[in-house]
């Protein structure tokens, strides 16, 4: 099975967006409007956060970023290419 | 007076009267209210001031002034009249020396003489063809434009470094290789197909830590668990412990097989391998050798499926990429973690010497001579066979060959084939290299040594069945324990013939092991599906803590202890792999006694409870603990 799948497949997970390196969706289980949306606001604050741990030592680099709100959580993974956003409801 | 006749006749009063008769200049003629339209009040205005000017006689004539141009123009067309002459006449009989303008007036004496006219000049203008004006234009495409923004921060820079130091080496290895233009054509259509697939499978590596991260949500309270809680109640049960159950791990492939074989990786001690299969005779199929982390116990790391059941696997100690396994169907394989495939990377077949029967047991050994890896294998077919990975294939050497009597007699003629033996279970002891013991079907367990082939060392009765498990002590270096379906579990000091404990757990029991913290301590599965925890330090007799941990009817086929983390894992025969936390009471290490040190506390603490045989003195051995890590992690 897909890890792709797989994690959509577990409890709580709420949607899964994959976004490419220019800020673009180019998968994602949630409506389109919601999508846009994320993959805008999450595009910028990787960068920022990703420019942050390089600037302080470019020899590192992120590895994942998790926003935890009171409603959901929100984990994203850089890769080279592209990042990946999980929104999970980690109460469930 | 003459009176004309129509004259007015008036009286003498009237005709005295003064009348006054004024001139002016008016005009009674002219019109006294003309109006005007004007265009800046858009009204009709009169007009104040009248002209009052009355022309009486007007006639165009001809006549010229005769010093005007035209007239002098005429004049001089007709011819000069004597008039004109005269004046002129003058000046020729002057005299030559005179200026130019008399010369020039000598010369214009046939022509009128000409004033240049300052004051009136006409000023000729001749209109030429204009060309008609055309207006032509052009438009050409603007020079592409585009909006280029970076930003100047110093890990861009270091990675331009990095970009160009690669690609100088790439280029410097370029150079050394000889490259065929059909080399080229092809990498660049591999480059052209990597940028262009967008593929969602690229995303592999972000995908399994986002898929971590999810399971560690899930698995929160596991996790806090896994790694915080101490039962606190330990101290209110005496000296009992418990087991916490923590995650539960399956693969939904693998239905209808039951775990054969666990291991723990050495390296990275949260992924082990759990082989499955079937232990029974008649339902054997196929077999699956899969890889679970504790970071995700929703599913498999590695997965590799196998046409006959794995019965037993082990992980290479250094390289903890190389998996050997061993079959049902009496072959052996090497898996490589590293390189990606389903296949082995070496398998024995009938031609290299698979065994011929099921292989119980298969243990990586320490590198032979010229450093390849090896491996030993025991099978009911009664061999104990070494392999020997060799380039890219499997050598064999049978090791030792199992005998009922004990002894191979060498080539008698004609004499029956000594019965063969069925190896059930061998360990290798952690400090002697070539002394190991095999466990065989029939119940006994021989002691050999790997470089004497036809002779066992001892030979112990140890069980009524089948031996299951042997295992040596990973401290003392002279104790070992057994188990067995019959419902027993021994343990034994080599030297010594009959067993030093006996535990009688009245379940057939499936597996034993080893605690790796406490020399003391260890484990048993049973098929009841109880855990069974001793701690021979602490209670000699019973044990500390039995438990269940699965449904009845479930039958635990095997244990192992994680090298670091305080729990174990247990496989069942559905398949499933549980793992329990040990509870504090369950892990006390023997305390340490400042005069000796820490490594032959441990032996001497083991050696004390062997009561009976106290009158031998325990030479001074040293070995390997277990590292400072481990302590630590154990100590909380």
């Amino acid at each position: 099975m897909l890890t792709h799948s797989r994690i959509q497949g577990q409890k709580g997970v709420q949607g899964i967006i994959i976004v490419n390196s220019e800020g673009i969706p180019i998968k994602t289980t949630l409506d389109n409007s919601s999508t846009v949306q994320y993959a805008g606001l999450i595009h910028q604050l990787v960068m920022k956060a990703r420019s942050t741990v390089r600037d302080i030592d470019p020899q590192n680099d992120l590895t994942f970023m998790r926003v935890r709100s009171k409603k959901n959580e929100i984990m994203i993974a850089p890769d080279k290419d592209y990042f990946l956003i999980v929104i999970q409801n980690p109460s469930d | 007076l003459i009176k004309p006749a129509d004259q007015l006749e008036l009286t003498e009063a009237e005709l005295k009267e003064e009348i006054t008769r004024v001139l002016t200049a008016n005009n009674p003629h002219a019109p006294q209210n003309i109006v005007r339209w004007s265009f800046k009040e858009r009204t009709y205005k009169p007009i104040l001031v009248i002209d009052q000017l009355a022309v009486h006689f007007v006639m165009e004539g001809s006549l010229v002034h005769q010093d005007s141009d035209e007239g002098r123009r005429q004049m001089a067309k007709e011819g000069h009249n004597s008039v004109m002459n005269l004046p002129f006449v003058g000046f020729p009989q002057s005299s030559p020396i005179e200026d130019r303008p008399d010369s020039s007036a000598s010369k214009t004496d046939k022509k009128e003489l000409k004033i240049t006219n300052q004051f009136n000049f006409s000023e000729r203008a001749s209109q030429t063809l204009n060309n008609p004006l055309r207006d032509k234009s052009c438009h050409t495409e603007p020079p592409p434009r585009s909006n280029f923004s970076a930003t100047a921060t110093q890990w861009e820079i270091y990675d331009a470094y990095v970009e160009e130091l690669q690609k100088q080496e790439k280029n410097k290895e370029k150079q050394k290789a000889i490259q065929t233009k059909e080399n080229d054509d092809k990498s660049k259509k591999i480059m052209l197909m990597e940028t262009q697939s967008n593929d969602v499978t690229k995303v592999g590596k972000a995908a399994k830590i986002l898929e971590r991260m999810v399971n560690q949500n899930l698995f929160d309270d596991i996790i806090q668990d896994f790694k915080y809680f101490e039962d606190e109640s330990d101290e209110f049960r005496g000296q009992k412990g418990t087991l916490l159950p923590l995650w539960k791990f399956h693969y939904d492939k693998s239905r209808g097989l039951s775990v054969t074989a666990l291991c723990w990786n050495k390296k990275y001690q949260d992924l082990f391998a759990v082989g499955m299969g079937s232990y029974d005779f008649n339902k054997q199929g196929h077999g699956m050798l899969v890889f679970y982390t504790l970071k995700n116990p929703s599913f498999p790391e590695y997965i590799y499926l196998t046409t006959s059941g794995v019965l037993c696997l082990d992980i290479h100690d250094q390289h903890s990429y190389l998996v050997a396994v061993g079959f049902y169907d009496g072959c052996v394989a090497v898996y490589n973690l590293k390189q990606k495939g389903a296949e082995p990377v070496y398998k024995s077949t009938a031609k290299t010497g698979k065994h011929t029967d099921p292989v119980w047991q298969v243990h990586w050994q320490n590198d032979d001579m010229d450093n390849n890896h090896n491996f030993y294998s025991v099978s009911s077919d009664g061999r104990v066979v070494s392999w020997t990975l060799v380039k890219n294939e499997l050598v064999f050497t049978d090791i030792i060959r199992l005998t009922l009597n004990g002894v191979i007699s060498e080539g008698p003629e004609g004499a029956q084939q000594p019965y063969i033996a069925c190896g059930t279970a061998f360990d290798f002891h952690k400090q002697i290299d070539y002394l190991f013991l095999v466990g065989t079907e029939e119940g006994k367990i021989h002691k050999c040594s790997k470089t004497y082939s036809s002779q066992f060392l001892e030979t112990y009765d140890a069980h009524s069945m089948a031996v299951d498990t042997v295992k040596w002590n990973h401290y003392h270096p002279k104790v070992f324990i057994s188990c067995s379906s019959d419902w027993t579990v021994k343990i034994w000091d080599h030297t010594i013939n009959t067993p030093v404990f006996t535990f009688d757990l009245n379940v057939a029991v499936g597996d034993v092991s080893w605690a790796p913290y406490s020399s003391t301590v260890f484990a048993a599965v049973t098929t009841d599906g109880t855990v069974h925890v001793f701690d021979l330090s602490i209670n000699k007799y019973e044990a500390l803590c039995q438990q269940s941990v699965v449904a009845k009817k479930t039958k635990l086929t095997h244990l192992e202890f994680n090298p670091i983390h305080p729990i174990i894992i247990v496989g069942d025969d559905r398949g499933y792999i549980i793992s329990l936390k040990l509870s504090p009471n369950l892990r006390k290490e023997p305390k340490v006694r400042a005069v000796q040190s820490f490594q032959t506390r441990i032996s001497a603490d083991l050696q004390n409870y062997i009561l009976f045989r106290e009158d031998k003195v325990m030479p001074d051995i040293h070995y390997s603990g277990p590292t400072k890590h481990g302590r630590k992690q154990m100590a909380h």
